[in-house]
């Protein structure tokens, strides 16, 4: 199981980076999407997977009774899923703004903030 | 073993994140009040820089102090461990934070403030102040998501055209970086099965796998590297740095790097001190090429703004250097010694240095050196963005074609920058320069002279830099005719401050720059001690697990 996962990780890791060395923010919002979830799945997969029982205490007992799967990937995963949700969402609004306002969605053509020709400065007075 | 009654002196640990999260709720409840803002933020940063210093007072009185969230027991609680590292960069992070924030209150807006200024930067500074206290491996890659999602709020107040170009670079560049960050806290997962820091410290010295912890460190390495802005992952810096408003680019340029190092700091150096000797040499090279693409590209920008984006990455790079710093003959570092004769004698200056200071190997004064540089930096790149913005506002503009003649109308105003310009050059008598001695003095010791000659060699172009920056725009008379400049006319239109408050951030933030020159013996005291604390983390671990262990 976990080698099937491992390899699901690196296709995704590869897709992922194929669409974010693209130069049109569109593609990149995709590749960060495809990358936090193949990290999630990394996660998952660094806890080790086992077919036991969930990690439930019974009442009265100090600890769980028999062998539990490892609760703790899932409450790694559950926080990275909700922030990079959350910085998702902002980076699309973002994406979408930078396009209404600057006209393109291709980074090399993004140089308001460095312009192209600046010219040294002056030297002398 | 941590017990389950604190003493009240112990929620210190937790204070400076637990005060920035409540003002910044607070501040967002009065969001639309906004002349209220100013008389709420100003009192809780003055409280966030009062509990840093308490803070910084208890650890250098009693050692690294611990706390477990919800009393959950080591390894399996977070654990907040404060070290003299971490207590030092917090206190300085909320003292510019103090200074950032009087600066702000003329120079930001009442729309600005309407759209969240003062909410998003103490969210940013709860970001960076837990980034700077926690003492577990995945809450540091929370606490660096939540001071990045305030450095977005920041980043684009003001929605200018520039602004949106450069925050899609920064946001895309920050996300990857942070990405990579959790890709490896994964491995690390995997490995350990823990992500307690003391633990893995304890654990990691008897770990075998020696090829999969270099895998983790060289991932940390980028992935921090790419925080800090270090070449050749530094090109998201010049390209927004200089968009947003000039206070939020003082805090960016002053801390947001610097958290970068600070987790390079305590994740290679102190978890992984043998991989950590490995990479080294790679370490050197960075440096020294960091430290070389700021300097000369600060020699080619004609905006002030952009120029000073360089020193920022020029002081990474003077950073880095210390972090490159390991003990001679380690085997690392070894495609930077010059000549053999060369090695030989520094080898004999370093044997002799550790002979004289029982436990003061090279290693430990370049991280002191490290640290001590980044305390300066943090200071001078906020005074220097804050007094920058001043100039721009009477000027006009931040075009160095376009200032000049602030000598004569504003004399304290350049007064005060001409002491920042040479700090950051490192030059006596101010803060810059006694970091720099202790780096060169280092390097020379740790057999890497070449890195040594690169970090003079910087501080003398960035002299240049800074020597072109007071003779254009203060000591030149003002050009007859400014030209027209419609891209800066933002700053005509926002009018000139009252001299006294633009001027009482950068006083305080002077006052430390001398005080660290003229006297620099305190400083370095509480540099060796957090440098000693990071070669021997055993003080560290026995705060969370107890001293015995």
């Amino acid at each position: 199981m976990e080698t099937v996962l491992s390899l699901v990780v690196g296709c995704l890791f590869a897709v992922s980076l194929y669409l974010i060395l693209s130069k049109h923010i569109i593609r990149m919002l995709l590749g960060v999407v495809l990358l936090s979830n193949a990290v999630n799945i990394l996660i998952f997969n660094a806890g080790r997977i086992t077919s036991v029982a969930p990690p439930l205490v019974p009442e009265g007992a100090e600890a769980p009774l028999s062998d539990v799967a490892n609760p703790l990937p899932q409450a790694l995963i559950l926080t990275a899923i909700v922030i990079s949700f959350s910085f998702f969402a902002f980076l699309l609004v973002l994406a979408y703004r930078a396009y209404q306002d600057l006209g393109t969605d291709d980074t090399d053509q993004m140089r308001v903030a460095e312009p192209e020709e600046d010219g040294p400065p002056p030297l002398g007075y | 073993m941590v017990h389950g009654a604190y003493q009240a002196a112990d929620f210190l640990v937790v204070a400076p994140v637990a005060l920035c999260l409540l003002f910044g709720a607070g501040l967002l409840m009065i969001r639309k009040r906004v002349d209220w803002h100013p008389f709420v933020a100003i009192p809780g940063f003055c409280l966030l820089f009062a509990a840093d210093v308490l803070l910084l007072l208890k650890v250098a009185a009693d050692g690294p102090r611990t706390m477990m969230m919800g009393d959950w027991q080591p390894p399996f609680g977070i654990a907040f461990t404060v070290d003299m590292l971490g207590a030092l960069f917090v206190t300085t992070a909320g003292f510019v934070a103090l200074a950032s924030s009087i600066y702000a209150t003329f120079s930001i807006s009442r729309t600005e403030r309407r759209y969240g200024f003062f909410p998003f930067l103490f969210l940013m500074m709860g970001g960076v102040s837990g980034a700077f206290l926690t003492g577990d491996v995945f809450n540091l890659y929370v606490w660096f998501e939540v001071l990045l999602i305030g450095s977005f709020g920041l980043l684009i107040l003001g929605s200018e055209h520039e602004q949106l170009d450069g925050a899609t670079k920064y946001c895309f560049l920050n996300l990857v970086a942070t990405t990579l960050f959790l890709v490896t806290t994964g491995y690390l997962y995997g490995l350990f099965g823990t992500l307690n820091m003391a633990d893995i410290a304890e654990k990691a010295g008897r770990f075998e796998n020696d090829g999969a912890l270099l895998t983790i460190a060289v991932l940390y390495l980028v992935a921090f590297g790419m925080k800090a802005a270090a070449f050749p992952l530094n090109f998201w810096l010049p390209a927004s740095y200089h968009t947003p408003r000039f206070v939020v680019s003082a805090l960016f340029a002053g801390l947001l790097t610097k958290v970068g190092v600070y987790a390079l700091i305590r994740v290679l150096l102190m978890l992984f001190p043998p991989q950590h000797a490995d990479l080294a040499t790679l370490i050197a090279w960075v440096a020294a090429l960091t430290m070389l693409v700021g300097a000369f590209g600060a020699l080619a920008q004609s905006d002030l703004r952009r120029l000073l984006n360089y020193f920022v990455i020029a002081g990474i790079g003077t950073i880095f250097a210390g972090l490159a710093l390991t003990e001679p003959g380690g085997g690392a570092a070894a495609g930077m010694v010059a000549t053999s004769a060369g090695a030989a004698a520094t080898d004999a200056a370093a044997g002799e240095a550790a002979a004289l200071l029982p436990g003061s190997t090279s290693q430990v004064v370049g991280l002191s050196g490290a640290v001590f540089y980044a305390v300066h930096s943090i200071m001078v790149m906020t005074a220097l963005y804050l007094a920058a913005g001043t100039a721009a506002r009477i000027a006009g503009s931040s075009s160095l074609r376009v200032m000049g003649g602030l000598w004569r109308s504003r004399p304290a105003l350049a007064a005060l920058m001409l002491v920042f310009l040479l700090a950051v050059s490192g030059l006596p008598p101010f803060s810059g320069f006694w970091p720099k001695v202790i780096l060169v003095r280092g390097a020379f010791q740790a057999g890497l002279p070449v890195l040594g000659a690169i970090i003079l060699l910087t501080g003398f172009l960035m002299t240049v830099a800074s020597a072109r920056v007071f003779a254009l725009a203060f000591w030149r008379n003002a050009p007859a005719a400014p030209e027209a400049d419609a891209e800066n006319a933002v700053f005509r239109a926002e009018g000139e401050p009252a001299p006294l408050v633009s001027l009482l951030p950068l006083l305080m933030l002077a006052v430390f720059v001398v005080a660290a020159g003229i006297l620099p013996q305190w400083l370095t005291e509480l540099t060796d001690v957090a440098a000693r604390g990071i070669v021997d983390p055993a003080a560290y671990v026995g705060s969370v697990f107890g001293g015995g262990s």
